[in-house]
């Protein structure tokens, strides 16, 4: 990593933890706001937030590996989770899983190689009157079905069709 | 774009924005909180603790800091309704915890969501701004000299254990989600060990209907025990899913015919913590003396394979349990691997009582709610459908 990315991110970091002030409850904010814009948690990301807030690395990393919407792998620009709950279950999401891989040509777990999709499974969305569902990033999308799959994933490749990414870079370590 | 969730005539919709506050705020403290006792209302989130009570002891509390939290961290499997309120009376909702705030003395109010619920942040964030605008938030709320509050929200990041009071606020506090031994409650030590009164949604949405409608109102609903009306959010094999309010002390076979799910084999009642109802029980009540619940009812038609329903749970509670003690960690493993045997037709009924037992010290063991209730629908299952679990065929994988 160049040591002006590390700059910035350094830059980034003290921006938020001044933002949601420099005591513990400040952590997972911040994280959040890490895991938006980077799509993972580094361990050099740990160490700057840790010395911002006064802390020690391996309480971030505690949080960090808690939390399953902040994480230490680095995830794709879009992260799809899948609703495996009983309603939706009972619904049909085996169908979407089986078209999504079909389409992503990943398994669960699984980033694309392009880095664009990461494909997971969600614990109940609440969306259990109109499943299957699933979230795209923070958008949610109910009653999909195996055909919709197709549209859905069609419509995020067509965002990176516009050249940069609004408020987003990739993580420089 | 989404279709919206059918519901049948809720009572929120009734109730004229704001009417609640301002009744409020013409009473004093130690007035509000008995009416809020005396209404009876219980924890709507699914522990059924008596907001009346908890409120009074934060109020009595001696601190010059105290917290309102709205625990927005709705992950009981087929539980909705806190999606649904927030969507369509999220001001309701703010009411009510403004005037919590009020009648503990607290100043400040967290609305903890979670993160799967990200696409609600933007549309409350500018309810509040609006409120604070209209000056129902702020210094000197409505006019009322010296009561200044204001509503922060706070996102979860993927956790269903902090849907448990004090896991919620470790995690406030910017650590892991982990359950607190209680006592102390957080009544006395709470978020940043001030006193905290953590209460569902759909319990601040009740408070202001109940500052609106009176608490005789709110009693006369219900049963002695389990007064008031309550929302159902209603999923699975049913004509109508959605949600409904019914006054507690319905019996799951009235609450099927309304929902037209005749015919079901079981419900569960109360998500995967709760218990799942044979038809044979179907005359049970939903009330906290009886079958309890938080408004997750799962409708289970005649060809619903019920171990695969105890597999689908176990999974989740594996996945969602926080691995602090060892009965909720070990424990659910070792159910799922019970139930992986029955699905191969390989336990014996000797085996399944041992499991069966495990699951009763699960119950009595478990630091917190998650590892207490998660063997409840193993067990239920098991003592209601044995014919239907043992001596299976092995299925391929």
């Amino acid at each position: 990593m160049l040591v002006s990315e590390r700059e910035q991110l350094r830059e980034n970091i003290e921006q938020w933890v001044a933002q949601y002030g420099s005591d513990r409850s400040a952590l997972i904010p911040v994280l959040q706001e890490v895991q938006r814009k980077y799509h993972h948690i580094s361990e050099y990301v740990m160490q700057v937030v840790a010395d911002t807030l006064n802390i020690h690395p391996v309480e971030v990393y505690g949080v960090v590996s808690f939390y399953s919407f902040i994480g230490l792998r680095p995830k794709g620009r879009f992260i799809i989770r899948l609703c495996r709950t009983i309603s939706c279950a009972m619904q049909g999401n085996n169908r979407i899983a089986r078209q999504l891989e079909n389409d992503l040509g990943i398994h669960f777990g699984e980033t694309t190689p392009d880095g664009n999709f990461t494909l997971e499974w969600a614990n109940c969305l609440g969306m259990c009157d109109r499943g299957p569902a699933m979230l795209v990033n923070d958008r949610i999308f109910t009653q999909v079905t195996p055909e919709s799959v197709h549209e859905i994933l069609d419509e995020c490749r067509k965002a990176f069709g516009a050249h940069t990414f609004q408020g987003e870079e990739t993580c420089p370590l | 774009m989404i279709m919206p969730t059918e519901t049948n005539q809720l009572t929120f919709s009734k109730v004229p924005i704001n009417e609640g506050m301002k009744s409020a705020l013409q009473k004093d403290r130690g007035e509000i909180i008995a009416m809020v006792s005396q209404s009876g209302l219980k924890g709507r989130g699914g522990a059924g603790f008596p907001t009346g009570i908890k409120w009074n002891l934060a109020a009595a509390a001696q601190d010059d800091q105290k917290f309102v939290v709205c625990n927005a961290d709705e992950g009981e499997p087929g539980t909705y309704k806190d999606r649904v309120i927030l969507t369509d009376y999220a001001n309701l909702v703010f009411e009510g915890m403004t005037i919590g705030g009020y009648a503990i003395g607290a100043r400040k109010g967290i609305l903890y969501l979670r993160a799967e619920y990200t696409y609600l942040r933007s549309f409350l964030e500018d309810l509040l701004e609006r409120r604070r605008r209209t000056g129902f938030l702020g210094q000197n709320v409505m006019g009322k000299r010296g009561f200044d509050f204001d509503i922060e929200i706070r996102m979860g990041a993927g956790a269903y254990v902090c849907g448990e009071e004090t896991a919620l606020i470790e995690s406030l506090e910017g650590q892991r989600g982990e359950p607190r031994n209680r006592p102390p409650f957080p009544v006395n030590t709470g978020f940043m060990g001030h006193p905290t009164i953590v209460n569902n949604v759909e319990t601040f949405a009740w408070v202001t209907c109940i500052l609106v409608k009176g608490a005789d109102w709110f009693r006369k609903i219900g049963t002695e025990k389990s007064t008031g009306l309550k929302l159902f959010s209603v999923s699975g094999d049913c004509s109508f899913s959605g949600v409904f309010e019914f006054p507690m002390g319905i019996t799951v076979a009235e609450l099927l015919e309304r929902v037209g799910g005749i015919g079901a084999k079981a419900v569960q009642v109360g998500g995967a913590s709760g218990h799942c109802v044979p038809a044979s029980e179907f005359d049970r009540t939903i009330a906290f003396e009886d079958v309890p619940t938080g408004g997750s009812i799962i409708v289970f038609g005649p060809d619903r394979d019920m171990l695969a329903v105890a597999k689908n749970f176990m999974e989740f509670f594996i996945d969602e349990s926080c691995g602090q003690c060892t009965p909720c960690r070990e424990g659910n493993e070792r159910l799922l691997e019970g139930i992986l045997m029955l699905e191969q037709g390989r336990c014996s009924m000797r085996y399944l009582r041992e499991l069966c037992a495990l699951g009763e010290t699960m119950q009595a063991a478990s630091k917190c709610g998650l590892g207490q209730s998660s063997p409840n629908a193993f067990l239920s299952i098991v003592a209601h459908f044995k014919d239907e679990i043992l001596g299976r065929a092995p299925v391929a994988d």
